[in-house]
């Protein structure tokens, strides 16, 4: 499977966990704070970034431990071959510092990212489509990060550029004309690739929802709502158009920082924020595993739900495992309990989690 | 527990760009174990920069004369300018000896958040020299920055119309670099810039 041979190391509340004979079914049992999700934190630093909880390297070091931590797998390529050795951690002389080894030798997080494609779900998530517009946008930003690595730089040189124009416009001075042309240039630069990148991402998406049934798994219809032209020229025009209004305003009111992801639930046709928690869930689910079919793009996957399983009914729970079960990905779910899992325990590999300890039920 | 005054030099030093106070202590023994030949050579150095040291008044690099050895370098091409931001940044240009032109120093670049304008640099002065003639080329050696590329833009905006050609460095591909290993902006930028091959 995907990874095996997993430890922590005085990683959170783990003091040395090992994790042996991994199924393509994952199950972690075990009461809240018992340490689940943090496994699945771990499991997410086997791909560049902060991990699931975004944390910062100093917190995920054990409390009891050195001031460091440290996490590894052996990866199967899935080709055959000899497991790929992978780890990752952080030294106590440098607890910032985050460490990436493949087979023993240093490299960058980024290269992990050459290795496997990693998706993951959290509770964190489930406010999505009743959160701010700006909550949906960093959402897309994410996604199409997987697709398309490049996609950071743009939206970091957006924001810098956005920035520049709205302490520009908010000036007591009348900002110098040059000045504005200067920075719009570099935003409508920024702005038209990174509009295109998050329409590129969603009719990909919609491209592999499209392909499903609508129930009895609730399947999303995602519209990408543009804040402006997606067009480089287009866009700088508008800018230079809008500048009298914006300086009354005083900040940019058009270009992608105004974009809005629309999702509705397919059949129903009612907009996502006012569909039940369950159905939510199932809409985001979906969502997460159409990027993961597509970001994964020849790579061993791992997805990493955490708790979805209690908010879905019966019938959809079957639905999502039966998805599951035919994906290529290696998949770690965690739950309070068994019984939502009754479909999957005779395939699953199962351990139980207690105050940062593993044991193994089946 | 170390005296006053070597606390004080190493204050000094700790505040130099890339030292700090626990390699400031250390350069502080070195020189103390070395006060008969290391520390007056360093004096004597550093005497001679605070006495000669000048901007000089056309380009505003640092030199002991003023106009500076480049400026008053008559063998150097008198109708190229090359713009940078900073005195490293024409320093680094002129170590590789390539361009054989002059220089304009800008002191710094133009950020609205950091509160730096256009008076602030010494635009001014440049769009002066342009316009006091016997200027072919601009070269805007500008960093790959937002706020490089926003003075480089800016710059060339208010030239537009003189008769001098403004011309920028080239972003992209690195002498020596292989493509499988540069990044996608890298790539992009390269792709664009792309130029049509003689042969």
């Amino acid at each position: 499977m995907a990874l095996d041979r997993i430890t922590l190391s005085t990683f959170r509340n783990h003091r040395e966990s090992r994790l042996d004979g991994s199924a393509h079914f994952n199950l972690l049992i075990g009461a809240n704070g018992a340490g689940k999700t943090n496994l699945l934190e771990a499991l997410s630093l086997f791909a560049p970034g902060r991990g699931l909880r975004r944390a910062r390297l100093p917190d995920m070091a054990g409390m009891n431990g050195n001031g460091g931590f440290s996490i590894s797998a052996a990866l199967n390529p899935g080709d055959g071959g000899e497991a790929v050795i992978l780890g990752t951690g952080t030294e106590p002389v440098r607890p910032s510092r985050r460490i990436v080894q493949v087979n023993g030798a240093d490299t960058s997080a980024i290269s992990l990212g050459e290795w496997l494609s990693i998706g993951w779900l959290t509770p964190a998530m489930d406010g999505l489509f009743t959160d701010s517009a700006g909550a949906r946008r960093r959402y897309m930003d994410r996604m199409a990060l997987g697709i398309d690595p490049g996609h950071a730089r743009f939206a970091n040189r957006y924001e810098a550029a956005l920035r520049e124009r709205n302490r520009l416009l908010s000036d007591d001075r009348e900002p110098e004309a040059p000045w504005l042309d200067a920075v719009e240039m570099q935003l409508s630069e920024a702005g038209a690739a990174l509009a295109q990148g998050r329409e590129r991402l969603i009719a990909l998406i919609s491209a592999v929802l499209d392909r499903l049934p609508d129930q009895p798994f609730a399947r999303p219809t995602l519209h990408y709502v543009p804040g402006g032209p997606s067009d480089q020229q287009m866009l700088a025009t508008e800018l230079a158009r809008n500048r009298r209004r914006d300086r009354a305003a005083q900040r940019t009111l058009i270009g992608p920082h105004r974009d809005e992801l629309e999702v509705t639930m397919a059949g129903k046709g009612v907009p996502a924020a006012h569909s039940s928690t369950g159905e939510q869930k199932a809409m985001l689910l979906a969502i997460t595993l159409a990027h993961a079919e597509l970001s994964s793009d020849g790579r061993p996957s791992l997805l990493l739900l955490d708790e979805v399983a209690a908010h879905l009914d019966p019938v959809r729970r079957a639905a999502l495992f039966e998805r599951l079960r035919q994906g290529s990905g290696q998949i770690w779910l965690t739950g309070t309990e068994l019984a939502p899992f009754s479909e999957i325990d005779g395939e699953a590999a199962i351990w139980r989690v207690s105050a940062g300890e593993l044991e193994r039920l089946s | 527990m170390a005296s006053q005054e070597i606390d004080a030099l190493s204050a000094s030093l700790s505040r130099l760009p890339g030292l700090g106070p626990r390699s400031a202590r250390r350069a502080v023994l070195w020189l103390v174990k070395r006060r008969e030949t290391a520390l007056p050579q360093l004096l004597e150095a550093l005497a001679a920069v605070r006495d000669t040291l000048v901007e000089c008044a056309i380009c505003g690099n640092v030199d002991t004369q003023n106009p500076c050895g480049i400026c008053a370098d008559t063998r150097r091409d008198q109708r190229q300018i090359c713009v940078v931001e900073d005195v490293a940044d024409l320093w680094a240009l002129d170590r590789a000896r390539l361009f054989t032109g002059r220089y304009h120093v800008l002191g710094g670049k133009l950020s609205a958040l950091d509160g730096v304008r256009p008076e602030d640099l010494s635009i001014g002065a440049l769009l002066e020299r342009v316009q006091n003639g016997g200027i072919d080329e601009v070269v805007l050696a500008m960093n790959a920055t937002l706020e490089g590329q926003t003075t480089a833009h800016y710059i060339a905006e208010k030239m537009d119309g003189m008769p001098v050609r403004i011309t920028q460095l080239a972003h992209g591909l690195p002498v020596g670099g292989e493509l499988d290993y540069l990044d996608e902006g890298t790539l992009a930028q390269a792709l664009r810039a792309r130029r049509p091959m003689a042969g």
